[in-house]
């Protein structure tokens, strides 16, 4: 049995406590936010799914187990949320992030499966990227961007795991997704981004 | 014929997510790893990805939610609670 980090706060919450309460707003809150942000397109409804996703934990405060860590579960609550707000304002597709045949890289730029020397190799390699302009705060801004614009599903997974470095299986259990859908959601994210910033550097070099 | 581990570069972007994450079965990762041996475009293309992940993390969530609105929320249902 892991010990939950935050279960000093969680006793502290059921017992009424504000500031605990307000830790976990400070805690979680931005996180939160950038969840329902992927769902919805305003500020102001992303705010109202936050609300209601509190409002949700303090209710359901009473009938959590900890079999997830509360994190997991504060999570999986605000993503379900802004899936049902997203659906209705027509945005989240929920299915198709996982269906049909997205490349991590532009086919044409690898030699076709039949060429005599290399076989779907590169064709157009990628240039090194300027370690110097790596944590620039334009590359970070480009970054931002990129994940902004990636579909809801793969915004989530790569906010997870890659902006807050949470653990593969966290993930799934927090969005509901098997370890391979996961893991498909995480790729087609970061190759999105990996591509974005490969044409910011290419730009910048030009 | 030049395909280094018996992986083409093309199929190599497309494993790459499931080898950082150790999830790629040991016959399949050592050919991998073979193929990086062989290969810099790949090696810069996985380097690429790393940095991809490691400025995901370095870009933080600067943005909070309406901290006033919360605590209202919080007082009125602790208010409603019996």
């Amino acid at each position: 049995m892991i010990i939950d980090p935050d279960a000093d706060l969680l006793a502290r919450l059921r017992a009424g406590d504000e500031a605990a309460f307000m830790e976990l707003v400070e805690r979680y809150g931005p996180l939160m936010l950038r969840i329902a942000l992927s769902h919805v397109r305003s500020r102001a409804v992303a705010e109202e799914v936050v609300q209601e996703a509190w409002l949700g934990v303090l209710k359901g405060l009473d009938r959590f187990e900890g079999r997830s860590s509360l994190k997991t579960w504060i999570l999986r609550i605000v993503a379900n949320r802004a899936r049902t707000r997203g659906e209705r304002e027509a945005r989240s597709v929920p299915v198709s992030a996982l269906e049909g045949d997205e490349p991590a890289v532009d086919p044409g730029r690898f030699r076709p499966f039949d060429d005599p020397r290399y076989p779907g190799g590169w064709a157009a390699p990628p240039h090194a990227w300027p370690e110097e302009r790596l944590l620039a705060g334009e590359t970070l801004d480009q970054v931002r961007m990129a994940i902004a614009t990636l579909p809801a599903r793969q915004q989530e997974v790569i906010l997870l795991r890659d902006v807050e470095g949470w653990e593969p299986e966290e993930v799934s259990a927090a969005l509901d997704l098997t370890p391979g859908n996961q893991r498909v959601l995480l790729h087609r994210a970061r190759s999105k981004v990996r591509a974005q910033l490969e044409d910011y550097f290419d730009e910048v070099a030009a | 014929m030049n395909v280094p581990g018996g992986i083409s570069c093309r199929e190599v972007v497309e494993i790459v997510t499931a080898y950082l994450d150790g999830a790629l079965d040991a016959e399949l990762a050592q050919r991998l790893e073979r193929h990086l041996e062989l290969c810099p475009p790949c090696t810069a293309y996985v380097a690429q990805i790393r940095a991809t992940a490691r400025l995901a993390a370095a870009a933080e969530l600067e943005q909070h939610p309406d901290r006033d609105e919360l605590l209202q929320t919080f007082r009125a249902f602790q208010s409603g609670r019996p």
